[in-house]
C-alpha cells in the first residue's frame, strides 16, 4: 500500500475524537482516588496518637514513672523497672555494637574496595538487614543465653540487640562515609599521610554528622524491639531494677564493679515488653496502663529522633 | 486580528465563544498568515529571562530554523509553542503565542489538545519501551482515532522513511533500533496525529552524519504537509534544509530572514559574526 | 627506618582489626544457619519432615501432640497477604499522588509523617489493633469477629509496610526518565494516562520489588500479630477468625517455661528455620528484581 502522494494533500475530516472532557474527568477522579488514600493513610497517624493519649494521658504521672508494675494494684503499678532496663540495653547494645559497627564501615568503605571478600560482605549485611528480627532473637537464646551461659541477663539482651543492629548501624555509615568528597581523602594522601591518618583525622570528623544520625535511629528501632528479647528470656513481670538501686553498693570502685557484674547478669525487662504483658491482659485498666507506658515509650523516641533530625539539619546548614 | 483561524471543540476550554471553525489544512491558509506567532515573548525562569521580547512569525508549510550559540534560549522558545516548559516550575511567561490566531497561553486554549496539533521530535530519541508498533499506535488510541490503526502506523512509517526498514519486525522492541532509526521512529509517532506543526528540538543532534543525512531528506519531504520549525545549533544544517532562518543571541530574537538572504547577506553585524564562526 | 615499620605495623593492625569488625557480620551469619540446622536436625530426629511440612493440625504442647506447621504457615500468609493489600494500593497510590499530583508543601508535611508510622513499635500497633481496630472498624462492619482475629492484625501491619511500600515506588516512579514523560505529554497524553500508562509500567519491576520486601517483612512481623490475631493455630482461610502465625507462635513458647533440650525448645528452631527459609526466599528474589531494575535504569 502506497502513502497518499505528498502534493496534493485534500483536507481530511477530524479523524480524531479525543474525547478530552471525558479524559480529564477520569483524571480529576483519579487524583481524588490517590488523595483519598493518601489522607487515609496519613490520617491513621493521628487516630493512633488520639486513641493513645485519649487513653493514657491521664495515667501518666510521676509516681507511673517512679513505681514498679504491679499485678494486684493496676493503679499503683508503674513501669521503672521497664524504663531502666531499657536504659541499661540502650547503653550497653550502643557499646557493643557502635564500635564494631563504624570499624566494619570504616573497612568496607575505606580499605576493602571491591574485591570479591567486600562484596561478599556487603551482600551478607544486606541480608542480614532483611532478617525478622525474631530469629536474631533465636541466635541470642542459643549462643549467649545456653551456649556462653549469659542467662536471661542484661547482658544477653544486649549482644543479641547489637547483632540486630550492626547491620542498620553498618548500612547508614557506610552512606555517611560515602557522602564525604573523595578530594578529601586524596588531598591527605597527596601529603603523605597513611590510610588510617587520613580515616581518623578527614574522613571521620566529616561523616561524624550522619554516622550519629544513623546510629542514632539504629538504636531507637532496637529500643522498639520486643521479640528477640522475649526470646532470651526477659520477662514480662520484672519488679525490680538491674543490679538494684545503686545506693545498696559502697561508693567505691569494688562497690562499683560489684554494682556492674550483678546488673550484667541480672534479669530484666524493657519497655516494650512491659507494654506488651499489660496490653495483653484483659481487664481495662491494664490497657489504659499500656497506653500510659507507649505514651512514655513514645516520647522517649520522639526525643532520639528528633535529635538525630537536628544532627542532620544542623550538618545539612553547616554545609551550605 | 486573523480571518481563517479554525478551532474544534476540543482546543477551546468549554464556556468561551468559538473563534475558528473546523480544521482548514495549513496550505490553505493565506501565504502570508502565520500558523504560529510570538508577540513580546519573554519567558523567565525566577529572576533569569531565557527569551526576551521575541516577536517571530513562523510561516506555514515552510521549514523555519532557529539557530544560535547554546543557551540563547532557543530550545526554551521552542517549549513554549507547545506549552511543553509548563512542566518547569517557577516560569513566567508575559507576551502571547497564537497558534491559529489562539493565544496558547490563554484561557480558552487546552494543553492536551494544543499539543495534539502541535507535535514534538526531541533531541534524544525517546521510544517508549514497546514494540515499534505500539510506540506509533499509542497516541492515536489514546486520542481515538476513528480508522485503522494498522494502516496509520504503516502510512506514519512510510512518511517517516522508516517502514521498509521495520517492517518485519514490528512487534520487537523499539529499544533494538539504531539511534537514526529510533528517532525516525519518533517522528513517525509525532507524524501519526497529523498534527498541522511539527517542532523539532536538535533532532539531529544524538545522531551519527549518515543517520542525520536521512532525517534531513526527511524534513525536506515533510514540509510539504506540517510546518516544521527546527532549532539546531548546526548552521550548516539549518541552511541546508530551512527556509526561512530565525538567529537568537541571549534570549532575543536578533535578525529573521529567509535562509538564503541569512547567510549571504545578513543584516546585523552579530548574525554576520556568528555565521562566521566568530563566537559559537 | 624503625619510625616507618612502627607506621607500618600499626597500619597493618588496625586494618586487622576493621575487618574483624566486618567479619562479625559473616559470623553472625554462620551462627545463625549452624543454630539453626542444629536445633532443627535435633527436632527432626523425633518427628518426620513430612509429618512437619504436610501435618495440618498443630498442637506441640497439649496431648495428643501433634506437629503439622500447615496452620502455622497459614496463618502467617493469612495475615501477610491481608496486609499487603492494604498497603500495596494504598502505598502505590500515595507514591504516585506525592510523586505527580501534590504540591511541595504537602509532600514536606507527608514524609516526616510516613516516617513516623514506619518508627513506631510493633506493640504499639498491637495495642491499637486490640483497642481500636477490632473493637471501633472490624465489629461494627461484621459482629462475629471475634477479638483476636487476623484481620486486624493485617490491617494493622498494612499500616507498617506502607512507608516502605511508598518510599520504595516513590523511587521505582522517579526513575522513569524524564525523557519518556515528556514524550508522552508531546503526544498529546493527559496526566493519568502519562502515570499510568507509561510511568507506571516502566516502574513496574522496581514496584514489584517493594511488594516482595514488604511480603518479607509482613511475615516476619512478630508482636503486633501476636498480640491482635491470637494463639489458635487453625488451618481457615476467615479473616474474622483467631489463628496463629509462625512468629507468634514462638513467642507464645518462649514466654512460657520450656526447658533446654526438650522438644517443645526445639520447635522454637524448626518453626523459626521454616520462617527463615521463607523470608530469605522472598528478599533474595526481591532483591534480584530490584537490581535488574536498577540496571535499566542506568
Amino acid at each position: 500500500m502506497s502513502a497518499a502522494p505528498l502534493h496534493s494533500r485534500t483536507p481530511p475530516p477530524d479523524v480524531f475524537r479525543p474525547r478530552l472532557a471525558l479524559r480529564r474527568r477520569l483524571g480529576a477522579a483519579f487524583a481524588a482516588f490517590c488523595l483519598l488514600l493518601t489522607l487515609g493513610a496519613l490520617g491513621v497517624l493521628f487516630v493512633l496518637l488520639a486513641q493513645v493519649l485519649l487513653a493514657g494521658w491521664p495515667w501518666v504521672s510521676r509516681k507511673f514513672i517512679a513505681n514498679m508494675p504491679s499485678v494486684l494494684t493496676p493503679e499503683q503499678a508503674g513501669m521503672k523497672s521497664a524504663i531502666y532496663g531499657t536504659l541499661w540495653l540502650a547503653v550497653l547494645t550502643g557499646l557493643f555494637s557502635v564500635p564494631v559497627g563504624l570499624g566494619a564501615a570504616i573497612y568496607l568503605e575505606e580499605y576493602a574496595g571491591r574485591s570479591r571478600l567486600a562484596r561478599f560482605i556487603q551482600f551478607n549485611i544486606a541480608n542480614l538487614a532483611g532478617v525478622p528480627s525474631i530469629v536474631y532473637g533465636m541466635l541470642g537464646l542459643a549462643v549467649f543465653v545456653r551456649w556462653l551461659r549469659c542467662d536471661r541477663s542484661v547482658l544477653s539482651g544486649a549482644l543479641t540487640m547489637s547483632l540486630l543492629v550492626l547491620p542498620v548501624i553498618i548500612i547508614a555509615s557506610r552512606e555517611a562515609l560515602a557522602a564525604v568528597p573523595s578530594s578529601i581523602r586524596q588531598a591527605a594522601f597527596a601529603l603523605g599521610a597513611t590510610r588510617w591518618q587520613t580515616v581518623r583525622h578527614h574522613v571521620l570528623p566529616a561523616a561524624l554528622p550522619g554516622m550519629m544520625t544513623g546510629i542514632i535511629l539504629a538504636l531507637s528501632r532496637g529500643i522498639g524491639e520486643t521479640a528477640p528479647l522475649i526470646l532470651i528470656g526477659a520477662l514480662s513481670y520484672v519488679p525490680f531494677v538491674p543490679g538494684g538501686p545503686l545506693s545498696d553498693y559502697p561508693l567505691t570502685s569494688t562497690g562499683l564493679r560489684q554494682w556492674l557484674s550483678t546488673a550484667l547478669f541480672d534479669q530484666f525487662t524493657v519497655m516494650p515488653i512491659q507494654i506488651y504483658d499489660w496490653v495483653a491482659r484483659p481487664q481495662p485498666e491494664f490497657h489504659h496502663l499500656a497506653a500510659a507506658g507507649i505514651i512514655v515509650l513514645l516520647g522517649v523516641l520522639l526525643g532520639m529522633n528528633a535529635t538525630a533530625v537536628a544532627i542532620r539539619a544542623w550538618q545539612q546548614r553547616r554545609r551550605t | 486580528m486573523t480571518g481563517a483561524a479554525d478551532t474544534s471543540p476540543g482546543l477551546r476550554r468549554s464556556g468561551f465563544a468559538p473563534m475558528f471553525e473546523l480544521r482548514a489544512p495549513a496550505a490553505t491558509l493565506p501565504p502570508r498568515e502565520p500558523i504560529i506567532c510570538t508577540e513580546a515573548l519573554t519567558i523567565q525562569y525566577g529572576h533569569f529571562a531565557a527569551v526576551k521580547n521575541v516577536s517571530l512569525a513562523i510561516p506555514p508549510c515552510q521549514v523555519t530554523a532557529i539557530i544560535g550559540p547554546s543557551g540563547c534560549g532557543k530550545s526554551t522558545l521552542l517549549r513554549a509553542m507547545n506549552r511543553m516548559n509548563d512542566f518547569v516550575r517557577n516560569m513566567q511567561v508575559t507576551g502571547r503565542i497564537l497558534y491559529r490566531g489562539l493565544d496558547v497561553y490563554g484561557p480558552g486554549c487546552d494543553p492536551v489538545e494544543l499539543r495534539r496539533r502541535v507535535g514534538m521530535v526531541f533531541q534524544k530519541p525517546n521510544p517508549f519501551p514497546k514494540s515499534v508498533f505500539k510506540n506509533v499506535a499509542w497516541a492515536p488510541v489514546i486520542n481515538g482515532y476513528r480508522g485503522k490503526v494498522a494502516e496509520l502506523v504503516e502510512q506514519s512509517l512510510r512518511r517517516a522513511a522508516l517502514w521498509d526498514e521495520v517492517k518485519d519486525k514490528l512487534h520487537d522492541s523499539a529499544l533494538d533500533l539504531s539511534g537514526g532509526q529510533q528517532q525516525r521512529l519518533c517522528i513517525a509517532r509525532a507524524i501519526a496525529l497529523q498534527p498541522d506543526v511539527l517542532l523539532m528540538d536538535e533532532p539531529c543532534s544524538a545522531l551519527d552524519p549518515i543517520a542525520t543525512a536521512r532525517i534531513e531528506d526527511l524534513i525536506d519531504q515533510l514540509k510539504s504537509e506540517y510546518t516544521v520549525v527546527l532549532v539546531t545549533h548546526n548552521m550548516q544544517q539549518a541552511a541546508r534544509v530551512s527556509d526561512r532562518t530565525a538567529f537568537m543571541y541571549l534570549g532575543e530574537l536578533i535578525e529573521v530572514n529567509d535562509t538564503n538572504a541569512i547567510f549571504t547577506r545578513p543584516g546585523n553585524p552579530r548574525t554576520q559574526d556568528y555565521i562566521t564562526g566568530r563566537f559559537g | 627506618m624503625l619510625r616507618g615499620a612502627l607506621r607500618k605495623a600499626r597500619e597493618a593492625a588496625i586494618h586487622g582489626l576493621l575487618l574483624i569488625c566486618a567479619a562479625v557480620s559473616i559470623v553472625t551469619t554462620v551462627a545463625i544457619i549452624a543454630v539453626l540446622l542444629s536445633e532443627s536436625a535435633g527436632f527432626f530426629k523425633q518427628v518426620s519432615p513430612l509429618d512437619f511440612f504436610l501435618g495440618t493440625r498443630w498442637a506441640p504442647l497439649l496431648e495428643p501432640r501433634s506437629f503439622g506447621v500447615l496452620p502455622l504457615i497459614c496463618g502467617t500468609f493469612l495475615v501477610a497477604g491481608g496486609a499487603l493489600l492494604v498497603a500495596v494500593p494504598a502505598g502505590l497510590a500515595t507514591a504516585v499522588f506525592l510523586s505527580e499530583y501534590a504540591p511541595n508543601w504537602f509532600r514536606q508535611v507527608a514524609k516526616p509523617v510516613l516516617e513516623i508510622l514506619a518508627g513506631i513499635p510493633t506493640v504499639v500497633y498491637g495495642y491499637f489493633a486490640l483497642v481500636f481496630v477490632t473493637p471501633h472498624v472490624l465489629k461494627p462492619l461484621w459482629p462475629q469477629t471475634e477479638i483476636f482475629n487476623a484481620a486486624s492484625a493485617a490491617i494493622v501491619v498494612g499500616i507498617m509496610t506502607l512507608p516502605t511500600i511508598c518510599s520504595l515506588c516513590d523511587d521505582a516512579l522517579r526513575a522513569v526518565p524524564r525523557s519518556l514523560r515528556e514524550a508522552a505529554y508531546a503526544l498529546s497524553a493527559t496526566k493519568l494516562e502519562v502515570s499510568t500508562r507509561i510511568v507506571l509500567p516502566g516502574a513496574l519491576s522496581g514496584v514489584v520489588a517493594a511488594v516482595l520486601l514488604a511480603l518479607a517483612r509482613a511475615i516476619g512481623e512478630t508482636m503486633a500479630v501476636a498480640l491482635a490475631a491470637g494463639m489458635t493455630p487453625k488451618l481457615t482461610l476467615n479473616p474474622l477468625e483467631s489463628i496463629q502465625t509462625m512468629t507468634a507462635y514462638i513467642v507464645q513458647v518462649s514466654m512460657g517455661d520450656t526447658p533446654a533440650g526438650t522438644l517443645e525448645y526445639q520447635t522454637i528452631f524448626s518453626v523459626g528455620s521454616t520462617l527463615f527459609a521463607i523470608t530469605l526466599a522472598v528478599n533474595l528474589i526481591a532483591h534480584r528484581v530490584l537490581r535488574r531494575f536498577r540496571e535499566v535504569y542506568e
